[in-house]
């Protein structure tokens, strides 16, 4: 209250009365859940084509299933997101370019339509045409959906997403990889779940890889990502990722049970980092200086002026 | 046209506008808000909410100097900011003088609007005035807009929805609108041939509205005649058809600095990267391919 | 000055704004930094209640600098006349004009005369000595009249040591530019530079004006600040010429309406006196006793006889003198506060609020709500029920147990009105202008304009009296009121009653055009003779809106003004004495020599041919009277009074009084603030100790009390919109950051504030915008305080007129609730029945009774 005062606002306040300037986002829960599964499906229909290649028929099954649970599970988490299911279908109306919820929600439809066919068919054990066909399909929308959600944050306003935009994509596609892996190592015996184990490997090296790099450039934007619950969700992953990755790499080769383990910390991992990056876009345009000192600098710097003074309140 | 054409090109005219109307184009209308005469009698933000029937924002007292409705949002679409200050109005003035500077916000109806570019069910568009619209029957609540804003003007209402539609499925129906709403520049209004509600209420003419190209031409001619006078800080704010989104639809005369009147100062269409981020993407998707294969190099344990 | 036009006005205001574009300067006085201030080009800060020692400095300013607009006074002002000699000013008496009798405790205003005449002031001056005559002599519309015709004695020199002029010089010899810092709390230069400006912008080629509202009006002198303001206004020659004027922003949006066709107990239609006990039967005594031989009141008499027609048709003949005989007569102060003394007392039965809010809206609304409670029964037109009409269950008295509902005997009947968009009708504004309005939507359920109220309540009262011999029914019985209704309510004829109060010919049937044409002998109607001509050939010329860029600025066809439709009122005054233009620049009305007439851009406010150089013969009448190069037509000298011989009752001269409660002393006399104001001793009227007394440090700050843009008065139209009470949604004080560090008050918080009356919380405001003031060598802290909030609506919150104890204007009776003495402290006010105990303690502190 004290810094609200008039006379504080009349004399040193940059801002007006400490007041956002651009709106927190409005998703709810469901979106960081979202981010984790639709990944989770992207990734594992890769893994799953790579398996069926690889003629690693185990792999490619639990693969298949995980991909289409997760790929069943995103709409789901939408709908709900939205609040009533006669609101997805308005996401069908039209396909923009430029908006990456909406190429997503054509993404997340086609790949997620594919490979619940083919699972459905691989159950029924029919028509084996058609299921290939599916897999391929899945196995080509996979990947991007399970980058695109990074670029969709990175495609606002928020400064802590706007700015990641170079290394949300990967983190997000990185951490999907990981997921995956972890996922098809946790359910399949470890005779068949080297691919997975390496994969959750690769992916989970290349997540806490991208996300320290990222927080180097942001600088002090990517504060956020040490403060307040961001900053808690950040440390907890980084924890999950890399014990996870630890457990699979020295155990999950002989014992189930730590493939088991292993693979549910990077999975656990994985979902504490979508919701870290969740709640630090919160942060970040909760806070005026977020927005206002990058673009006074920003500002500064072409008309050739010195950097003013930041960190005011 | 490519949805990309003009996004590498940020300057000019609205995206698809005013071609994509051909003989229903109209010329581009905005508002000039000059702060410099405004009373801070909020007419404006009453009057726009009679005439477009926005529901009352909540009876919070901020302490705020006079300002109680705090931010433009779903129910507040015309926003009068208020900002005492030890500062002499004019350089001639007493040095330890205060003023009291007053501004009524609104949505910028950006010629390179971000709330636009990213709604993927098409409920915002660009009507045949270049303004930016919400369709409240097409809008389904996801939210996109809400961040993307740089002004943070969009924001959803959370209020319980007004007309009565069964849930599909009652278990995921929420009972509360969800959708999006903000300024729509009195696209009614303007069809009818009339002005927009606020600046017909104004009743110092801080809200001038008419053809973006004329307002452009009065803002400079009043901004001279103000630094003439020595006005302290006085500047034009969004009239710059090449700043960050394009020049505003809805620009500004101000006597601070932007962030003062909670206006972010160097502001830029987000979607300005888009082609560069969906190269990224689709390069990061071809790694998730790449990891998923390669892991396969090694055999089966 | 004394208004803030911005926040009150904010339509009107964008003339101002228009003229600060166009170079003009804007200067705000006023002890806040308020929206208007923000606009002005220049913002004085001056301690509440002390307007008369800065505008005193002014005049002191213009006659010690010789910056006076010479010919302008010498002609038109009666600066020249020569004042009976046994006149003492208050620099002779220390503080009081000669004449004052302490036993009455009012003023014998014959030795204010001019030398060698009565002087008669405004209709009703022989009632002078009674409380009666406030309004009669308040509200514009009229002037004085000689006893005879001759011209005052005059000393065109100005150098006679008993003229006006020199009189003035004396009275205001000691407002020196550091007197003015000392007592307002403003700098010598701030003073300075106001004084210089508007001295500069005055003269042939320029003119100022000001504008006031009830930051002047509402104090124990507030008379006295308007006519500080106009002998300013006089020197330097800005009445009566286009931008020039002191202009009266009025409130309710005709509150000038309903002192023209007054809501008064005092006056009738066209400020015409009410008769009083005195006059019992007598008419020729009661016409004697107002007409005034010269000038326009001349024609007392037409003005009279026209009205009872127009209120009896033919009840009302010369045999009968017009029934004069059977009309009520007043015979003791009547007016709104003293009645709810009265009330108070249990001596009122019944009363009827039409309109009005005083558990909100009225001074010491605590004890309106309390007299509320000893009414048998109270009727309430209202849109909303107020806090007027539901003070017997909801109100502070109900929650701290100083009422019980199941005590309160009255019996209130809450009736819905309608709006102004419910129902055709005038507004008459601020220039006196009649503007029209038509219904825009049909009235809600049983909502129910006023007029259709009155008119059928007249109807069904006449009915039951129809065979009534009952003297005192004589008048009920004998009234016109016939007119047209219309609809399934059967709504009257608005448009018929404009017809009435305009008026016609009785023999002809035509339309009058002009109170010139009234007579008095009957054959002519007119229901207010200064707005005679408003349906002239039978056209409502009030709905006349003729946008101003069709037209010249002075916008004659848009509306109509009273009287005859003139926009500039002693317009004459804009010419020099050989009825030329002073400037081109300033021209408005003009001698066309030519013609022999007088012409112009407005309509003259003078005889049409009566040329510059006209004298008046021996014992001319009426207008005839007046000579041809005075232009104050309504007075009887022709002349503006710099100095009031008559119609005042607290002096000829303002002079600078303490407002009743101040924590500081009148610094240039003894008599420390106005002699003549109106109290009221008792216990629910308590007052606070001044400066110098024990206890006063008890209640050590100045309060004053205002207004909001998003709320209208005491909030019956506002709090109850959402739109409205969400841009203000609750109570708050305006303090500035010392005062807050000293008292521990915090942004944002809630703080009590005091007085012997009562105590409310609000919620605390911590701004530059009042910043702490040196009076007198002392700081002092003023505490703002928005009056708009009560216990019903959308918003609700303290009043602060439960603060405010009841002190009035002796001219007009209005209250102080201007500048007050209060105490604050941190925290919410103390709840049920522990906040009568705490204001009692409080009192105690101060060393008054419990
Ligand atoms: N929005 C709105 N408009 C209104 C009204 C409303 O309630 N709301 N009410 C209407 C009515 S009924 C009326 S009468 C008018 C009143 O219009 P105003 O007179 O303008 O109303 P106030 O705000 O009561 O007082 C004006 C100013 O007087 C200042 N003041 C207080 N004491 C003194 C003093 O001793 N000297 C000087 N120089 N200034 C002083 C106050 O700080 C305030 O800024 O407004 C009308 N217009
Ligand atoms: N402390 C302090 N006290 C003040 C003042 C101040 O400055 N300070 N100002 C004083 C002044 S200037 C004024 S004018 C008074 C105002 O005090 P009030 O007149 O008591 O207050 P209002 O709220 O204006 O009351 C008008 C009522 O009329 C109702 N109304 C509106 N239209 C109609 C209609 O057509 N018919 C009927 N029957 N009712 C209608 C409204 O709902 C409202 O409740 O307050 C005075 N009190
Ligand atoms: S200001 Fe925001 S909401 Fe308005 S057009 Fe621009 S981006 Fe859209
Ligand atoms: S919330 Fe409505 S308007 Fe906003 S992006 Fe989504 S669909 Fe478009
Ligand atoms: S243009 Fe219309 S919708 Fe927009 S702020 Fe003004 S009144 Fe409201
Ligand atoms: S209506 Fe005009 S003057 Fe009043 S607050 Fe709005 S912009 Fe300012
Ligand atoms: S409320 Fe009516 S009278 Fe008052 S300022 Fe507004 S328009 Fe004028
Ligand atoms: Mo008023």
């Amino acid at each position: 209250m004290k810094d609200r005062s008039i006379t504080a606002v009349g004399t040193h306040m940059q801002s007006y009365y400490g007041r956002p300037v651009i709106k927190e986002p409005v998703w709810q829960p469901e979106i960081p859940f979202y981010f984790f599964v639709g990944g989770l499906a992207g990734a594992s229909s890769v893994l799953h084509v790579g398996a069926r290649l690889a003629g690693n028929e185990r792999l490619a099954r639990t693969s298949l299933f995980v991909g289409a649970a997760a790929d069943l599970a995103s709409p789901a988490l939408l709908i709900s997101d939205l609040g009533r299911p006669e609101r997805f279908l308005n996401m069908f109306r039209v396909f923009k370019v430029t908006s990456p919820m909406s190429v997503g929600s054509w993404v997340l439809l086609l790949s997620g339509g594919a490979s619940s066919t083919a699972a459905a068919l691989e159950l029924l054990g029919r028509m084996p045409r058609v299921k290939a066909a599916a897999e391929v399909v899945a196995g080509f929308f996979g990947p991007p959906l399970a980058t695109y959600t990074g670029t969709l944050l990175a495609d606002t306003a928020v400064p802590v997403w706007h700015e990641g935009r170079h290394e949300l994509p990967w983190l997000f596609g990185a951490s999907a990889s990981a997921s995956a892996g972890a996922a098809a190592a946790l359910f399949t015996d470890v005779g068949s779940a080297g691919p997975a184990r390496r994969l959750a490997l690769a992916g989970a090296a290349g997540e806490l890889g991208l996300m320290e790099a990222m927080k180097r450039r942001l600088g002090f934007v990517g504060e956020v990502y040490d403060q307040g619950v961001a900053g808690k969700l950040a440390r907890a992953s980084t924890l999950c990722t890399a014990a996870g990755s630890a457990l699979l790499a020295t155990g999950g080769r002989r014992s189930r049970a730590a493939a088991v383990a292993g693979g549910a910390l990077v999975l656990a991992g994985g979902l504490a980092l979508r919701w870290s990056v969740f709640r630090a876009g919160f942060q970040s345009a909760r806070d005026p200086r977020y927005t206002v000192i990058p673009q006074r600098e920003r500002k500064a710097a072409r008309r050739g002026e010195p950097r003013p003074a930041s960190g005011s309140s | 046209m490519s949805d990309f054409a003009t996004l590498s090109d940020i300057t000019g005219e609205p995206d698809g506008w005013p071609e994509t109307y051909g003989e229903d184009a109209k010329p581009r209308m905005g508002f000039f808000t000059d702060t410099s005469i405004c009373i801070g009698c909020k007419a404006c933000e009453v009057a726009c909410k009679e005439w477009n029937v926005v529901p009352e924002d909540g009876l919070v007292w901020t302490g705020d100097s006079y300002d109680n409705t705090s931010t433009l949002g779903a129910n507040t679409w015309r926003h009068v900011a208020f900002v005492e200050q030890r500062k002499p109005l004019r350089e001639d003035d007493r040095d330890d003088a205060i003023r009291w500077l007053m501004s009524s916000d609104v949505c910028k109806h950006c010629t390179h609007a971000a709330c636009l570019d990213v709604c993927p069910t098409g409920a915002l568009f660009r009507t045949e005035y270049g303004t930016v619209v919400v369709q409240e029957d097409v809008c389904n609540g996801c939210g996109y807009c809400v961040p993307a804003c740089p002004f943070g003007v969009l924001d959803k209402r959370h209020l319980p929805r007004t007309e009565p539609s069964p849930d599909l499925l009652p278990i995921f129906g929420r009972k509360e609108d969800g959708r999006v709403w903000k300024c729509t520049l009195c696209y009614d209004r303007l069809k009818g041939g009339h002005e927009p509600a606020c600046a017909r209420a104004c009743p110092t003419a801080s809200i001038q509205f008419g053809e973006v190209d004329e307002l452009r031409e009065r803002a400079d001619r009043r901004l001279e005649k103000l630094q003439a006078q020595g006005w302290n800080g006085a500047q034009l704010y969004g009239r710059d058809p090449d700043d960050g989104v394009g020049g505003f639809g809805a620009f500004f005369l101000l006597l601070d600095e932007p962030e003062r009147y909670s206006l972010p100062p160097d502001p830029v269409v987000t979607t300005k990267f888009l082609p560069a981020m969906w190269r990224n993407t689709a390069l990061a998707a071809a790694g998730v391919v790449a990891g998923g294969l390669l892991a396969f190099i090694g055999g089966r344990s | 000055m004394g208004s803030n036009m911005a926040e009150n006005h904010p339509v009107g205001f964008q003339w101002v704004l228009e003229a600060r574009e166009r170079g003009a300067e804007v200067i705000h006085v006023d002890p806040r930094f308020t929206r208007t201030s923000a606009m002005a080009t220049r913002w004085v800060q001056i301690r509440a209640g002390s307007d008369i020692a800065f505008l005193g400095g002014v005049i002191n300013h213009i006659l010690t600098n010789d910056l006076y607009f010479e010919e302008y006074v010498k002609h038109y002002t009666n600066a020249p006349v020569i004042i009976d000699e046994r006149f003492q000013d208050t620099e002779d008496l220390d503080g009081l004009f000669s004449g004052w009798d302490p036993q009455k405790g009012e003023y014998d205003q014959t030795s204010w005369q001019y030398a060698g005449m009565e002087v008669h002031g405004a209709a009703g001056q022989r009632e002078s000595g009674l409380k009666t005559k406030g309004e009669q002599s308040g509200h514009g519309g009229h002037g004085a009249g000689l006893r005879h015709g001759e011209p005052p004695e005059e000393d065109e020199t100005l150098q006679h040591p008993h003229c006006v002029f020199q009189l003035l010089k004396k009275h205001y010899s000691r407002y020196t530019p550091e007197f003015v810092a000392e007592t307002c709390g403003c700098s010598v230069e701030d003073f300075l530079r106001v004084a210089d400006a508007l001295a500069r912008n005055s003269g042939r080629e320029r003119t100022s004006a000001f504008c006031y509202a009830v930051g002047w009006t509402q104090h124990t002198v507030g008379v006295q600040y308007i006519r500080a303001a106009a002998v300013i206004q006089q020197l330097l020659g800005n009445m009566g010429r286009p931008g020039g004027g002191i202009v009266a922003l009025r409130g309710h949006a005709s509150i000038q309406g309903s002192t023209d066709i007054p809501t008064l107990y005092n006056i009738l239609p066209g400020y015409l006196p009410m008769p009083h006990t005195e006059y019992y039967g007598d008419f020729d005594n009661f016409v004697q006793a107002n007409i005034s031989p010269t000038g326009w009141w001349g024609h007392f008499k037409s003005y009279w006889v026209s009205l009872m027609k127009a209120y009896f048709g033919t009840h009302a003949t010369e045999e009968n003198d017009w029934l004069f005989a059977q009309l009520p007569r007043i015979d003791d102060d009547n007016s709104a506060y003293w009645t709810t003394m009265q009330m108070l007392d249990g001596k009122v039965k019944g009363y009827i609020l039409a309109g009005e809010n005083p558990a909100v809206g009225n001074s010491n609304s605590k004890a309106h709500r309390l007299a509320f409670a000893k009414l048998d029964w109270l009727v309430v037109r209202d849109l909303v029920e107020v806090e007027s009409a539901a003070f017997w269950y909801d109100s502070p008295e109900i929650e701290s147990g100083e009422l019980e509902t199941e005590q309160i005997g009255t019996e209130v009947f809450f009736l819905p009105a309608s709006a102004h968009t419910e129902k055709d009708g005038s507004f008459t504004n601020t220039q006196r202008l009649l503007q029209w309005h038509s219904q825009a939507t049909e009235p809600k359920g049983d909502c129910r304009s006023d007029l259709w109220f009155y008119f059928h309540l007249g109807r069904m009262i006449k009915q039951k009296l129809a065979g009534s011999m009952e003297r005192r029914d004589i008048l009920i019985r004998a009234l016109r009121w016939d007119y047209p209704t219309h609809g399934h309510v059967q709504e009257p004829d608005a448009e018929a009653i404009l017809q009435e109060i305009s008026g016609w010919d009785e023999t002809s049937g035509e339309f009058l055009d002009g109170y010139p044409k009234l007579k008095d002998d009957g054959s002519t109607v007119c229901g207010c003779w200064i707005y005679c001509g408003v349906f002239k050939d039978g056209v409502n010329q009030a709905a006349r809106k003729k946008p101003h860029w069709e037209q010249s600025y002075i916008a004659p066809e848009w509306a109509w003004a009273w009287p005859a439709n003139r926009r500039v009122l002693y317009n004459r005054a804009s010419a020099d004495p050989d009825g030329k233009p002073w400037s081109e620049r300033k021209k408005l009305v003009w001698w066309d020599a030519q013609e022999r007439k007088w012409t112009g851009l407005d309509v003259p406010d003078f005889e049409e041919t009566k040329p510059p150089d006209y004298v008046p013969p021996d014992g001319a009448k009426a207008e005839d009277a007046i000579a041809g190069d005075h232009p104050f037509i309504m007075q009887a000298d022709g002349r503006s009074w710099l100095f009031v011989p008559q119609g005042l009752e607290d002096g000829p001269l303002p002079t600078h009084y303490e407002p009743h409660e101040s924590p500081f002393d009148n610094p240039l006399y003894s008599q420390r603030s106005n002699p003549a104001r109106q109290t009221f001793e008792r216990p629910e009227n308590a007052y606070a100790p001044v400066d110098g007394e024990p206890g006063a440090e008890v209640y050590p700050y100045v309060g004053t009390t205002y207004r909001l843009t998003e709320h209208h008065t005491a909030g019956g139209m506002t709090r109850t919109v959402p739109y409205l009470s969400e841009l203000q949604p609750a109570m708050f004080v305006e303090v500035d950051p010392e005062l807050a560090e000293r008292e521990g008050l915090v942004h944002g918080g809630w703080a009590t504030v005091y007085s012997p009356r009562a105590a409310i919380e609000a919620r605390v405001l911590v701004t530059d915008r009042i910043k702490p003031l040196v009076v007198e060598g002392r700081k002092t802290h003023q505490i703002g305080l928005p009056y708009h909030w009560g216990t019903r609506g959308l918003t609700t919150g303290g009043s602060a007129n439960d603060l405010i104890g009841l002190a009035l204007d002796p001219n007009v009776h209005i209250m102080e609730s201007k500048a007050l003495s209060v105490g604050i402290r941190a925290g919410r006010r103390p709840r049920g029945e522990a906040l009568p105990r705490f204001v009692a303690e409080m009192r105690k502190r101060a060393g008054q009774g419990t």
